[in-house]
Protein backbone atom coordinates (compact mmCIF):
# COMPACT_ATOMS: atom_id res chain seq x y z
CA UNK A 1 0.00 0.00 0.00
CA UNK A 2 1.47 3.38 -1.11
CA UNK A 3 0.97 5.43 2.30
CA UNK A 4 2.24 8.70 0.59
CA UNK A 5 -0.38 8.49 -2.07
CA UNK A 6 -3.25 8.55 0.72
CA UNK A 7 -1.52 12.05 2.80
CA UNK A 8 -3.03 13.64 0.01
CA UNK A 9 -6.99 14.99 1.74
CA UNK A 10 -8.26 14.35 -2.18
CA UNK A 11 -6.97 10.41 -2.09
CA UNK A 12 -8.07 10.14 1.60
CA UNK A 13 -11.23 10.91 1.31
CA UNK A 14 -12.38 8.00 -0.54
CA UNK A 15 -10.40 5.79 1.74
CA UNK A 16 -12.18 7.23 4.47
CA UNK A 17 -15.61 7.11 3.20
CA UNK A 18 -14.80 2.64 3.16
CA UNK A 19 -13.90 2.52 6.42
CA UNK A 20 -16.48 4.73 8.29
CA UNK A 21 -19.06 1.76 7.91
CA UNK A 22 -16.86 -0.16 9.71
CA UNK A 23 -16.00 1.12 12.55
CA UNK A 24 -19.42 2.56 13.06
CA UNK A 25 -20.92 -1.09 12.90
CA UNK A 26 -18.05 -2.18 15.70
CA UNK A 27 -19.33 0.76 17.34
CA UNK A 28 -22.82 -0.29 18.06
CA UNK A 29 -21.86 -3.41 18.24
CA UNK A 30 -19.91 -3.03 20.95
CA UNK A 31 -21.82 -0.19 22.68
CA UNK A 32 -25.32 -2.55 22.67
CA UNK A 33 -23.45 -6.02 24.09
CA UNK A 34 -22.20 -3.39 26.38
CA UNK A 35 -25.24 -1.83 27.42
CA UNK A 36 -26.69 -5.63 27.74
CA UNK A 37 -24.32 -6.56 30.56
CA UNK A 38 -23.63 -3.26 32.18
CA UNK A 39 -27.28 -2.64 32.69
CA UNK A 40 -29.11 -6.14 32.61
CA UNK A 41 -26.93 -8.92 32.98
CA UNK A 42 -23.96 -7.16 35.90
CA UNK A 43 -25.41 -7.22 39.38
CA UNK A 44 -25.92 -3.92 41.75
CA UNK A 45 -22.43 -2.80 43.13
CA UNK A 46 -21.71 -3.94 47.33
CA UNK A 47 -20.99 0.04 48.68
CA UNK A 48 -22.55 2.46 45.72
CA UNK A 49 -25.54 -0.03 44.80
CA UNK A 50 -26.60 0.74 41.49
CA UNK A 51 -25.51 4.33 41.30
CA UNK A 52 -22.08 2.43 40.10
CA UNK A 53 -24.01 1.87 36.88
CA UNK A 54 -23.33 5.20 35.92
CA UNK A 55 -19.64 4.02 35.39
CA UNK A 56 -20.37 2.62 31.98
CA UNK A 57 -20.55 5.56 30.54
CA UNK A 58 -18.38 7.76 32.83
CA UNK A 59 -15.16 6.18 32.57
CA UNK A 60 -15.22 5.06 28.99
CA UNK A 61 -16.16 8.81 28.19
CA UNK A 62 -13.38 10.31 30.40
CA UNK A 63 -10.82 7.73 28.92
CA UNK A 64 -11.70 8.79 25.46
CA UNK A 65 -11.31 12.77 26.39
CA UNK A 66 -7.66 12.28 27.31
CA UNK A 67 -6.93 9.63 24.50
CA UNK A 68 -8.46 11.92 21.92
CA UNK A 69 -6.54 14.89 23.25
CA UNK A 70 -3.24 13.26 23.20
CA UNK A 71 -3.94 12.25 19.75
CA UNK A 72 -4.95 15.77 18.42
CA UNK A 73 -2.04 17.06 19.65
CA UNK A 74 0.45 14.18 18.09
CA UNK A 75 -1.59 15.26 14.94
CA UNK A 76 -0.92 18.29 15.08
CA UNK A 77 2.83 17.64 15.61
CA UNK A 78 3.31 15.81 12.84
CA UNK A 79 1.47 18.36 10.09
CA UNK A 80 3.87 20.92 12.31
CA UNK A 81 6.78 18.71 11.67
CA UNK A 82 5.91 17.58 8.14
CA UNK A 83 4.32 20.46 6.42
CA UNK A 84 1.23 17.58 6.34
CA UNK A 85 -2.08 19.17 5.41
CA UNK A 86 -4.02 16.23 6.40
CA UNK A 87 -2.38 15.71 9.75
CA UNK A 88 -3.59 19.45 10.47
CA UNK A 89 -7.30 18.43 9.21
CA UNK A 90 -7.62 15.25 11.24
CA UNK A 91 -6.23 17.64 14.40
CA UNK A 92 -9.20 19.60 13.52
CA UNK A 93 -11.70 16.86 13.09
CA UNK A 94 -10.79 15.31 16.59
CA UNK A 95 -11.71 18.39 18.55
CA UNK A 96 -15.33 18.47 18.64
CA UNK A 97 -15.52 14.80 19.53
CA UNK A 98 -13.11 15.18 22.29
CA UNK A 99 -14.67 18.06 23.62
CA UNK A 100 -18.28 16.57 23.38
CA UNK A 101 -16.56 13.34 25.32
CA UNK A 102 -15.05 15.59 28.08
CA UNK A 103 -18.65 17.10 29.00
CA UNK A 104 -19.99 13.74 29.02
CA UNK A 105 -17.44 12.62 31.65
CA UNK A 106 -18.08 15.76 33.62
CA UNK A 107 -22.00 15.79 34.03
CA UNK A 108 -22.32 12.40 34.23
CA UNK A 109 -19.43 12.39 37.10
CA UNK A 110 -21.86 15.25 38.58
CA UNK A 111 -25.17 12.75 38.33
CA UNK A 112 -23.09 10.29 39.86
CA UNK A 113 -21.48 12.35 42.60
CA UNK A 114 -24.67 13.27 44.05
CA UNK A 115 -25.52 10.26 45.15
CA UNK A 116 -22.21 9.55 46.55
CA UNK A 117 -20.96 12.40 47.48
CA UNK A 118 -23.75 14.24 48.41
CA UNK A 119 -23.12 17.02 45.76
CA UNK A 120 -22.71 17.67 41.93
CA UNK A 121 -19.54 19.60 42.39
CA UNK A 122 -16.49 19.95 44.38
CA UNK A 123 -13.34 21.75 43.18
CA UNK A 124 -10.81 18.71 43.63
CA UNK A 125 -7.82 18.44 41.59
CA UNK A 126 -9.75 15.58 38.90
CA UNK A 127 -13.08 17.39 38.72
CA UNK A 128 -10.63 20.88 38.14
CA UNK A 129 -8.29 19.40 36.00
CA UNK A 130 -10.97 17.47 33.43
CA UNK A 131 -12.81 20.86 33.23
CA UNK A 132 -10.09 22.77 32.49
CA UNK A 133 -9.50 20.31 29.55
CA UNK A 134 -12.60 21.36 28.16
CA UNK A 135 -11.78 24.69 27.96
CA UNK A 136 -8.77 23.45 26.20
CA UNK A 137 -10.95 21.75 23.33
CA UNK A 138 -12.78 25.00 23.05
CA UNK A 139 -9.86 27.08 22.78
CA UNK A 140 -7.70 25.02 20.44
CA UNK A 141 -11.22 25.16 18.20
CA UNK A 142 -12.03 28.84 18.91
CA UNK A 143 -7.74 29.68 17.94
CA UNK A 144 -8.40 27.83 14.97
CA UNK A 145 -11.72 29.79 14.12
CA UNK A 146 -10.34 33.57 14.67
CA UNK A 147 -7.54 33.22 12.29
CA UNK A 148 -8.17 33.31 8.91
CA UNK A 149 -5.37 32.48 7.28
CA UNK A 150 -5.76 28.60 7.19
CA UNK A 151 -1.96 27.45 7.57
CA UNK A 152 -1.73 29.95 11.08
CA UNK A 153 -4.70 28.96 12.23
CA UNK A 154 -3.09 25.66 11.83
CA UNK A 155 0.11 26.17 13.30
CA UNK A 156 -1.29 28.32 16.47
CA UNK A 157 -3.98 26.16 17.40
CA UNK A 158 -1.46 23.16 16.78
CA UNK A 159 0.80 24.96 19.20
CA UNK A 160 -1.70 24.91 21.76
CA UNK A 161 -2.79 21.68 21.48
CA UNK A 162 0.35 20.41 22.00
CA UNK A 163 1.39 22.80 24.78
CA UNK A 164 -2.18 21.75 26.65
CA UNK A 165 -0.75 17.95 26.84
CA UNK A 166 1.14 18.72 29.97
CA UNK A 167 -2.73 18.61 31.15
CA UNK A 168 -3.04 14.81 30.35
CA UNK A 169 -1.07 13.35 33.24
CA UNK A 170 -2.29 15.57 35.59
CA UNK A 171 -5.80 14.50 35.10
CA UNK A 172 -4.70 10.94 35.12
CA UNK A 173 -2.13 10.94 38.11
CA UNK A 174 -4.75 13.64 39.91
CA UNK A 175 -6.28 11.10 42.42
CA UNK A 176 -2.63 9.69 43.73
CA UNK A 177 -0.97 12.80 43.74
CA UNK A 178 -3.61 15.11 45.64
CA UNK A 179 -6.26 14.07 48.50
CA UNK A 180 -9.31 14.22 46.44
CA UNK A 181 -12.79 13.66 46.83
CA UNK A 182 -12.99 11.75 43.44
CA UNK A 183 -11.99 8.18 43.98
CA UNK A 184 -8.52 6.47 42.81
CA UNK A 185 -8.47 4.43 39.96
CA UNK A 186 -10.43 1.20 39.80
CA UNK A 187 -8.33 -0.03 36.54
CA UNK A 188 -4.78 0.84 36.05
CA UNK A 189 -2.12 -0.24 33.69
CA UNK A 190 0.19 -1.36 36.78
CA UNK A 191 -2.38 -3.62 38.87
CA UNK A 192 -4.76 -5.87 38.57
CA UNK A 193 -8.43 -4.28 38.12
CA UNK A 194 -10.05 -3.76 41.43
CA UNK A 195 -13.55 -4.22 39.68
CA UNK A 196 -15.59 -7.95 39.19
CA UNK A 197 -15.12 -9.49 35.94
CA UNK A 198 -18.26 -9.15 34.51
CA UNK A 199 -18.00 -4.92 35.34
CA UNK A 200 -15.39 -5.00 33.93
CA UNK A 201 -16.10 -6.53 30.65
CA UNK A 202 -19.18 -4.19 30.55
CA UNK A 203 -16.81 -1.23 30.67
CA UNK A 204 -14.17 -2.36 28.48
CA UNK A 205 -16.63 -2.61 25.89
CA UNK A 206 -18.12 0.37 26.26
CA UNK A 207 -14.75 1.69 25.94
CA UNK A 208 -13.62 -0.19 22.59
CA UNK A 209 -17.70 0.87 21.40
CA UNK A 210 -16.58 5.23 21.95
CA UNK A 211 -13.36 4.07 20.55
CA UNK A 212 -14.85 3.19 17.61
CA UNK A 213 -17.71 5.36 17.40
CA UNK A 214 -15.05 8.25 17.60
CA UNK A 215 -13.08 6.89 14.85
CA UNK A 216 -16.44 6.60 12.78
CA UNK A 217 -17.32 10.17 13.94
CA UNK A 218 -13.71 11.72 13.36
CA UNK A 219 -13.56 10.38 9.71
CA UNK A 220 -16.53 11.46 8.68
CA UNK A 221 -15.64 14.98 9.86
CA UNK A 222 -12.39 14.63 8.04
CA UNK A 223 -14.50 14.43 4.70
CA UNK A 224 -16.23 17.50 5.55
CA UNK A 225 -12.93 19.41 6.72
CA UNK A 226 -10.95 18.35 3.15
CA UNK A 227 -14.30 19.11 1.17
CA UNK A 228 -14.98 22.68 2.51
CA UNK A 229 -11.09 23.60 2.67
CA UNK A 230 -10.34 22.14 -0.99
CA UNK A 231 -13.94 23.97 -2.26
CA UNK A 232 -12.34 26.99 -1.14
CA UNK A 233 -11.29 29.58 -4.38
CA UNK A 234 -7.53 29.59 -4.34
CA UNK A 235 -5.86 32.94 -4.70
CA UNK A 236 -5.30 33.75 -8.10
CA UNK A 237 -8.26 32.22 -8.94
CA UNK A 238 -10.22 34.89 -11.01
CA UNK A 239 -13.44 33.62 -10.40
CA UNK A 240 -12.65 35.01 -6.62
CA UNK A 241 -11.83 38.19 -7.35
CA UNK A 242 -14.91 40.04 -8.20
CA UNK A 243 -16.93 39.23 -4.91
CA UNK A 244 -13.36 40.93 -2.98
CA UNK A 245 -13.83 43.47 -4.92
CA UNK A 246 -18.15 43.79 -4.83
CA UNK A 247 -17.59 43.21 -0.93
CA UNK A 248 -14.98 46.35 -0.23
CA UNK B 1 -30.49 -11.58 33.88
CA UNK B 2 -30.33 -9.42 37.27
CA UNK B 3 -33.60 -7.52 37.57
CA UNK B 4 -36.87 -9.02 38.54
CA UNK B 5 -39.13 -7.03 36.79
CA UNK B 6 -39.40 -3.79 34.70
CA UNK B 7 -40.52 -1.56 37.23
CA UNK B 8 -37.23 -2.63 39.15
CA UNK B 9 -34.92 -1.86 36.17
CA UNK B 10 -36.16 1.35 35.63
CA UNK B 11 -35.98 2.12 39.55
CA UNK B 12 -32.46 1.25 39.57
CA UNK B 13 -32.16 0.60 43.45
CA UNK B 14 -33.35 4.41 43.94
CA UNK B 15 -30.95 5.94 41.81
CA UNK B 16 -32.62 5.59 38.83
CA UNK B 17 -33.09 9.53 38.35
CA UNK B 18 -29.09 9.60 38.09
CA UNK B 19 -28.20 7.28 36.37
CA UNK B 20 -31.02 7.27 33.46
CA UNK B 21 -29.96 11.08 33.16
CA UNK B 22 -26.45 9.94 32.68
CA UNK B 23 -27.34 7.39 30.40
CA UNK B 24 -29.63 9.69 28.48
CA UNK B 25 -26.96 12.42 28.07
CA UNK B 26 -24.62 10.05 26.95
CA UNK B 27 -27.08 9.25 24.14
CA UNK B 28 -28.41 12.51 23.31
CA UNK B 29 -24.95 13.97 22.80
CA UNK B 30 -24.21 10.63 20.89
CA UNK B 31 -26.78 11.22 19.01
CA UNK B 32 -26.51 14.93 18.67
CA UNK B 33 -23.00 14.76 17.24
CA UNK B 34 -24.28 12.17 14.04
CA UNK B 35 -26.88 14.34 12.94
CA UNK B 36 -24.72 17.83 13.52
CA UNK B 37 -22.36 15.78 11.32
CA UNK B 38 -24.73 14.33 8.65
CA UNK B 39 -25.90 18.01 7.98
CA UNK B 40 -22.75 19.53 7.81
CA UNK B 41 -21.53 17.21 5.63
CA UNK B 42 -24.69 17.87 3.40
CA UNK B 43 -24.06 21.71 3.31
CA UNK B 44 -20.03 20.37 2.58
CA UNK B 45 -21.16 18.90 -0.55
CA UNK B 46 -23.85 21.51 -1.87
CA UNK B 47 -20.79 24.01 -1.22
CA UNK B 48 -18.24 22.08 -3.02
CA UNK B 49 -18.25 22.83 -6.71
CA UNK B 50 -18.55 19.07 -7.62
CA UNK B 51 -15.67 18.11 -6.19
CA UNK B 52 -17.21 14.79 -4.70
CA UNK B 53 -18.13 13.47 -7.84
CA UNK B 54 -14.67 13.95 -9.60
CA UNK B 55 -12.86 11.81 -6.51
CA UNK B 56 -15.54 9.02 -5.74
Amino acid sequence: MNWSKYSAPLSFYPLAGNMIPWFSALAALAMAVGLYIGLLVAPTDATQHDSYRIIFVHVPAAWMSMFLYVVMAIWAGIGMGLKARLSFMMAQAIAPTGAMFTFIALVTGCMWGKPTWGTYWVWDARLTSELILLFQYAGVMLLRTSIDDLRRADRASGVLALVGVVNIPIIYFSVQWWNTLHQGASVSMTAAPKMAAIMLTAMLLMTFGFWMYSIAVVLSRVRCVILERESQPAWGDPSSVPEVAEAR
Amino acid sequence: MYWGSVGEFLEMGGYGLYVWTSFIITALGLTWEVVALWRRRTAAIADSRGIVRSIE
